[in-house]
């Protein structure tokens, strides 16, 4: 090879590299490892971590223990899917392409708005993308109000994002643990760009989205809503109660939890806004000889084309992850999904009752609450996490964390796979600590 | 063999009635949903998903998996993108209980082997750059590039420097760079190249002024050239108070060869699905981990990992910290997947994917040279730039046929009509892990195809089972989801 290239040597390949700028020493990394060795190492790494597969896992707060269905990663698994790339060349890239626009049209389904697009980054740079892509529908307005109900790392995701931007972000609390519709009609004005809730919030409480889109819908602002793709297999959806844009962590549709991702940023959104989405679209139409087929669409709003006037700088996206939501709700279907709300329903209920029958225990919010729930306890929040995970249970998140109010609440998470007999123990655990004092 | 099946779409197999996944009877006594929820906030239905058995769900998604092109299946020399073969054991390993069952918000005590990892990881990824402080939480290269672009104007808001507003691009640059600055804050400014694909340093002198906040360059760029101007370069830049930015797109082309801090870099991204490769998933997911100097490292996002003797933890007190530009830590998968492929080569493996990267993208062009024009130049890093400019005057046979053409002799096309400095580009990236036959026969396949009937390639591909989509009529009447 060297030959014809004309080189004596491969150093004589790198001649272009400045002499003085090239490294004289071996790298300090990590010695090499075999696949044998490699697998000892990730094993005792693994080993040395509590995972949900160690104790059972109560964690919610955008990531969930959902049960991921084989077909999911039978699927996900095939390299034909994993190993390819963007599919910039359409008749090379048929099989994800046509999956892209299954993806687009079941989150159109599961939201019921009009387009989607085929992914995001994960649930928290979707918020910032959401308001971002209201800014460029309403550019003469600047102010954006954000319930402080909405999950804490997505409003920080939103302020890293719009910091030097023309915009002002202002939280409106939620004490009650959901933002009231009169706090909101208060702050909300013809200078409001867009309103961002979540629903169920952070807290795991329903919002009064019917009123606050009303509010929104008055003062000509968008709303923008943060929803859990799972409750809409019972929830009203995102379209039906008047959300402009819908966004969503998407982890709970076939994606492990993997210490926090990669996970699935969901946007969707209603027709008029079809131009002024960011990220990737897929659309039909059909070949030179007329059959049917897809490719990457409206690229025109997008960086490789505009540069610094795209509406976003996204590029890579998270198409695997798409994928395996496609799967998923495919696999689940209609009475699948609300069978599976209907679960975390009924479970996190559940807990919460045989909870709340303990001493010094009691649900912090007067709400209605779908598969997380919010309790107020008497004891110092982080040691009975401790306690509860020597004894089994990943128990819950310390809500004092983000909120210095909220330093005696934690935050319980139930889904479908838990049974009786795990919240019966986690139950059993926290009353044991009682008997122990 | 029949498979018009796997064009129908999901929707189209949907029956009533049929279903794929089941779920177990409830096992507590709670009521259900009408009794637990007020009726104003539950739908009447569930969202009309499709209907699918198991078997027709796998066909399904099976059959359309063979429509694709892969790494696994293709050589698929796309340029800028780094399609490198993903090891499975990465996928296995990456499987472990252990690793995919950790919740992001569960507490430092009980993660500590997934915190040591990521530890190691900055360490090394800090080497490798020859930088001092790195931020593991950018979930792609686009979304690095932003987050350092905050970096550099929380920096230069501390010092008071408000003024520096401008951040200067080469015209050869990815479209992202551009985005991002305006993202960040930043007016872009193009910056030309010279007659060799490298920085006009004349044109960089005189947009150079008290108002640059930052350099953007790709080095080696993305026509496959090492700038040797670059010490030059970052010397202008740092005289003028701006920092120099480095597209980490082509690290494939310098592992433990040269380092980005070593020439003068101040903060860059990684893009460890290319580099450290991840699979691309066909679009994702990515990570764009960023490595800075010692004094960008108060402004990186929060959390970073830290040791304390034996024990490692989130550091979030981190008072001037951009803040965060995504949920959790990052996109732990790939990074993961970085970490085994960094740890399976060691020091020497992984100067020799840079030299063997080299070697093939060198090779490849020696072949290529007879049959098209490569503008800049007869060597090359890890990638080259050809150019069927010529080709398109004489035989009117464009970049685009050759792409498309090679489709039907079992090869990915290259990148093309990017970058946009060359005309009827063909970006050429063959990667390490192809062999000297691999390349051989692709090559034969271009000197091939420019003998080709020009009416032929322009309804190319002849084999697959759509050709040339109608782009314009998809982006004038728009179908983004299906309707019944």
């Amino acid at each position: 090879m060297l030959e014809k290239i004309g080189v004596a040597s491969i150093q004589d390949l790198f001649r272009g590299i400045p002499e003085l700028l090239q490294l004289k020493r071996a790298l300090d990394v990590p010695p090499a490892l075999t696949e044998i060795e490699l697998t000892q190492h990730l094993q005792q790494l693994a080993a040395r971590n509590q995972s949900a597969a160690d104790a059972v896992c109560f964690l919610g707060g955008g990531s969930y223990d959902h049960f991921i269905p084989a077909v999911v990663d039978a699927v996900a698994g095939r390299s034909e899917f994993y190993t390819a790339y963007t599919p910039y060349q359409a008749e090379a890239s048929q099989g994800s392409l046509q999956a892209f626009f299954e993806y687009q049209t079941l989150i159109c389904q599961l939201t019921g708005l009009d387009v989607a697009n085929a992914s995001l980054y994960d649930g928290g740079s979707a918020v910032a993308e959401a308001v971002l892509m209201a800014l460029t529908v309403h550019p003469k307005r600047h102010r954006v109000l954000v319930a402080e109900s909405v999950h804490p790392e997505y409003r920080l995701s939103l302020a890293t994002y719009a910091a030097n931007l023309d915009i002002q972000i202002e939280t409106l609390p939620t004490p009650g643990g959901f933002l009231n519709p009169d706090d909101l009609t208060k702050s909300i004005d013809d200078k409001t760009l867009c309103v961002v809730v979540q629903h169920p919030n952070f807290f795991g409480c329903l919002e009064e989205v019917d009123d606050v889109a009303r509010t929104v819908r008055e003062s000509g602002a968008l709303f923008v809503v943060s929803f859990d793709p799972i409750s809409l297999g019972l929830l009203k959806r995102p379209g039906q109660y008047g959300a402009d844009i819908a966004i969503a962590e998407g982890q709970c549709l076939g994606n492990p939890m993997t210490y926090g991702g990669p996970y699935l940023g969901i946007l969707a959104c209603r027709e008029e806004f079809l131009r002024k989405i960011p990220g990737r679209l897929v659309g039909q139409t059909v070949d030179r000889n007329g059959k049917r087929c897809w490719v990457l669409t409206l690229q025109t709003r997008e960086q490789h084309i505009r540069r610094e006037k795209a509406t976003s700088n996204i590029c890579t996206n998270q198409g695997l992850m798409a994928l395996k939501a496609t799967v998923y709700l495919a696999a689940l279907g209609p009475q699948g999904l609300r069978e599976t709300a209907e679960l975390c329903l009924r479970k996190a209920h559940y807990a919460a009752d045989q909870l709340t029958r303990i001493d010094g225990v009691r649900l912090k919010f007067e709400r209605h609450f779908f598969k997380e729930f919010t309790l107020e306890v008497d004891d110092a929040v982080p040691a009975a996490l401790s306690r509860l995970l020597a004894a089994g249970y990943h128990g819950g998140l310390h809500l004092g964390r983000w909120y210095p109010a909220l330093e005696k609440c934690l935050s319980v998470a139930v889904t479908e796979k838990r049974t009786r007999a795990e919240i019966d123990g986690l139950a059993e655990a926290y009353a044991a600590r009682l008997r122990s004092r | 063999m029949d498979k018009n099946q796997s064009t129908e779409l999901l929707f189209e197999l949907s029956h009533s009635g049929r279903r794929c996944h089941r779920l177990p009877a409830c096992d507590v006594p709670a009521g259900e949903a009408r009794t637990l929820l007020p009726s104003s906030a539950l739908a009447d239905a569930p969202p009309p998903l499709p209907e699918i058995g198991e078997i027709d769900l796998i066909r399904h998604f099976v059959n359309l998996s063979t429509k694709n092109m892969s790494i696994d299946t293709n050589f698929y020399p796309l340029g800028s993108c780094t399609m490198k073969y993903n090891p499975k054991r990465h996928e296995r390993l990456c499987g472990l209980p252990g690793l995919a069952e950790l919740h992001p918000l569960q507490t430092d005590e009980s993660c500590q082997g997934m915190l040591h990892l990521l530890w190691i990881v900055q360490n090394i990824l800090g080497e490798i750059a020859g930088l001092d402080a790195v931020s593991l939480q950018p979930a792609a290269g686009a979304q690095g590039e932003l987050t350092a672009l905050l970096v550099a104007h929380a920096y230069f808001k501390d010092r008071h420097e408000e003024k520096r507003t401008r951040i200067l691009i080469p015209d050869s640059a990815h479209g992202t760079n551009p985005a991002s600055a305006a993202i960040a804050g930043f007016d872009a400014v193009s910056i030309k190249s010279n007659s060799r694909g490298l920085v006009d340093l004349e044109d960089l002198r005189s947009k150079l002024d008290d108002r640059t906040a930052v350099f953007m360059i790709t080095n080696p760029n993305t026509l496959g050239l090492f700038d040797d101007q670059i010490a030059t370069i970052t010397e202008l830049v740092h005289k003028a108070g701006a920092l120099v930015y480095l597209d980490g797109a082509n690290m494939n082309a310098i592992l433990g060869i040269t380092r980005p801090g070593d020439f003068g870099i101040d903060m860059m991204h990684y893009n460890v699905h290319k580099t450290f490769t991840g699979p691309h998933g066909a679009g994702g997911p990515g990570s764009g981990p960023i490595a800075v100097r010692q004094h960008l490292a108060p402004y990186l996002p929060a959390p970073v990992v830290v040791r304390s003797g034996e024990q490692f933890k989130l550091d979030y007190d981190r008072p001037k910290s951009i803040g965060r530009v995504r949920s959790f830590f990052g996109n732990i998968g790939i990074l993961l997947r970085g970490y085994c492929y960094i740890r399976t080569l060691g020091a020497v493996g992984l100067r020799e994917v840079s030299e063997n990267a080299v070697l093939n993208a060198n090779y490849l062009l020696s072949l290529v040279k007879a049959a098209y024009e490569v503008p800049y130049g007869d060597r090359c890093m890890h990638e080259f730039v050809a150019s069927a400019k010529t080709l398109r005057r004489e035989r009117k046979i464009s970049a685009m046929d050759i792409g498309k053409r090679l489709l039907d002799l079992g090869y990915h096309a290259p990148t093309v009509y990017f970058p946009l400095v060359v005309a009827e580009a063909l970006m050429i990236e063959p990667t390490e892990t192809e062999s000297r036959e691999t390349l051989d026969a692709f090559a034969s396949a271009l000197l091939r195809i420019r003998e080709e009937d020009p009416n032929y390639l322009h309804d190319a591909p002849h084999t697959l089972g759509i050709s040339r989509p109608d782009e314009v009529k998809a982006a004038k009447e728009p179908i983004l989801r299906w309707n019944s």
